[in-house]
């Protein structure tokens, strides 16, 4: 991180800032620290203990010009004198850090790249549960401590806690790799990391359980790590377009909920709401993908979303154009979520009768959308538009059995109660 | 490098109906996977088992030996044979547990041993 500021910023001792400093530099320095003492706990604790040597020193020599290499040098150092003096603690990984210093490579911008996606792939590795990618991603990443974790999923702590130990032990225990993958494997493993930091977003952005339908800081840790996967990996579209679809979507937030919390469906947002730089950057984001031509799911669901974003009223929306990019993505990738989000552009280009029959045809499973709440709310909608409004009642209220979220159920049991 | 325990579990009911073609190719898999793991020096120890109803239960934990017949859990899968590997990580390890469980037809369980330390 360099300041443009003026130099005068070095002597400046702002409190209030150094959460903001210490999230913002503590993934890059457990990184850097896992890489050089091979191992997560040791590089967690002594980042601890670094920033609260920060918090001493810096209120009197102020905030360093660089405090992310301020901080990782500390910590290295706290280690190293707790590796020497805790020798029951394994002197294999002080000979490993030892090893690994006289190894460490010239120059310090590489490498510190280097390592926050090397670890981002050790979160996300594909033997560990999709939960626990998570909680990994957001604590090592993110900065976030277990307990904002804990209650950002509305998991109880010792569970996180749990959650967390088990998984550092099993990296541990197993010696998941600390590397990026080969390219061969990237492209599964890149897809498992961005769909972590999808599922971070989309928690964030319609909380499963819970009564705030948007937890803001959810989406924008997600947001963070989306912009850091791009930066890490500039030559990935789909890193793009995942970026890009972040922030269409959440550009739309604070038009999405009215101010008593209950839901406003897209085509009767307010579009003044809608945040205009966010709109342009995932427009700009998704025109870079189309000109690289290497399509992928998240870049497409981008596309679908600038497309929306472009269109001064509901009424204005080109549906020919987002159904041809849900046919797109259909063939990219054929689930059942993806055919019901493409009967909702069928809907207004082709009709009702025929969104229906695309919904209640054989390319549908329905087995695996019959638990899922948004089935039934599309299917009721469809139903409604046909005037079968009796099914379209029972379709939604069977809609509002379905889901967890306050907001979501009365929305679902204002639109049965509206068909009388 | 670490050793990792590939453990095959199985259904044996389905095991046993398998066609005998089926079995001769399954067999001539192993076999292949067999020569590549010691051909690439990551062999370590490994072999089928008897069927489960072969085995027995020893528990001397409480200071008398008590001899049980048959599998310790009553269950429809069971350990059908197991490969010790020794390789640089888990990616590796996960790679050679593919293969195997491609040859043998069957789910194999990674795990890693203690260090030896």
């Amino acid at each position: 991180m360099t300041s443009s500021g003026p130099r005068t910023l070095v002597s400046v001792f702002d409190p209030a800032s150094l959460g903001a400093v210490f999230r913002q530099e503590s993934g890059r320095c457990v990184a850097t620290l896992v890489r050089i003492f091979g191992d997560i706990d040791i590089a967690e604790e002594a980042v601890q203990e670094a920033l609260i040597i920060a918090t001493e020193k810096w209120p009197e020599i102020g905030v360093p010009p660089n405090p992310g290499a301020w901080i990782t040098t500390t910590a290295k150092h706290r280690a190293i004198d707790r590796l020497r003096r805790e020798s029951s603690r394994d002197d294999r990984h002080a000979q490993a850090a030892l090893i690994h210093q006289r190894d460490e490579p010239p120059g310090p911008v590489g490498p510190v790249k280097d390592d926050r996606l090397r670890l981002i792939f050790t979160c996300c590795h594909p033997s560990l549960a999709t939960n626990v990618q998570v909680a990994l991603t957001l604590r090592l990443l993110g900065g976030l401590q277990t307990d904002e974790i804990a209650r950002a999923f509305l998991v109880p702590e010792p569970t996180m806690a749990q959650r967390v130990v088990r998984a550092k032990n099993k990296i541990r225990a197993n010696k998941i790799p600390y590397r990026v993958p080969d390219d061969h494997e990237l492209p599964d493993r890149l897809s498992a990391v961005l769909t972590v930091v999808y599922l971070i977003f989309n928690e964030g952005y319609t909380a499963s359980i819970g009564d705030d339908l948007v937890r803001d800081d959810l989406c924008d840790e997600a947001i963070r790590l989306a912009r850091l996967l791009v930066e890490l990996m500039p030559d990935e579209p789909e890193a793009v377009g995942l970026l890009a679809l972040l922030v269409l979507t959440a550009s739309r937030r604070t038009a999405r909920v009215t101010p008593d919390g209950s839901i406003v469906v897209l085509r009767d947002q307010d579009r003044a709401m809608w945040d205009g730089s966010l709109i342009d950057e995932g427009q700009t984001l998704v025109r870079a993908c189309i000109r690289r031509n290497r399509p992928g799911p998240f870049q497409i669901q981008a596309a679908i979303n600038a497309v929306h974003s472009f269109a001064p009223t509901a009424a204005d929306t080109d549906w020919a154009q987002v159904l041809t990019l849900y046919d797109q993505l259909l063939a990219l990738s054929p689930t059942p979520i993806v055919a019901l989000n493409r009967a909702v552009a069928l809907v207004v280009v082709d009709g009702a009768d025929v969104a229906l029959a695309a919904l209640d045809g054989p390319v549908f499973d329905i087995a695996a959308l019959d638990g899922y709440h948004l089935y039934h709310a599309t299917r009721a909608d469809l139903l409604a538009r046909l005037g079968r409004n009796a099914d379209a009642a029972e379709a939604y209220a069977h809609a509002a059995t379905l889901t967890d979220n306050a907001a979501e159920r009365e929305f679902l049991e204002s639109r049965r109660d509206s068909l009388g | 490098m670490s050793q990792y325990l590939l453990c095959v579990h199985g259904n044996e009911e389905i095991y046993s109906a398998v066609s005998s073609e089926d079995q001769q190719k399954m067999f001539a898999d192993v076999g292949t996977f067999n020569e590549d793991i010691i051909a690439a020096g990551v062999f370590v120890f490994g072999g089928g088992l008897e069927l489960a109803s072969t085995a027995t239960v020893v528990d001397a934990s409480s200071g008398e030996t008590i001899l049980t017949d048959g599998p310790y859990l009553e269950t429809k899968e069971h350990i059908g044979g197991f490969w010790i590997i020794d390789v640089a990580d888990l990616d590796a390890a996960l790679a050679w547990a593919a293969k195997g469980s491609a040859a043998c037809q069957g789910k194999v369980e990674v795990r890693p041993f203690q260090p030896n330390e």
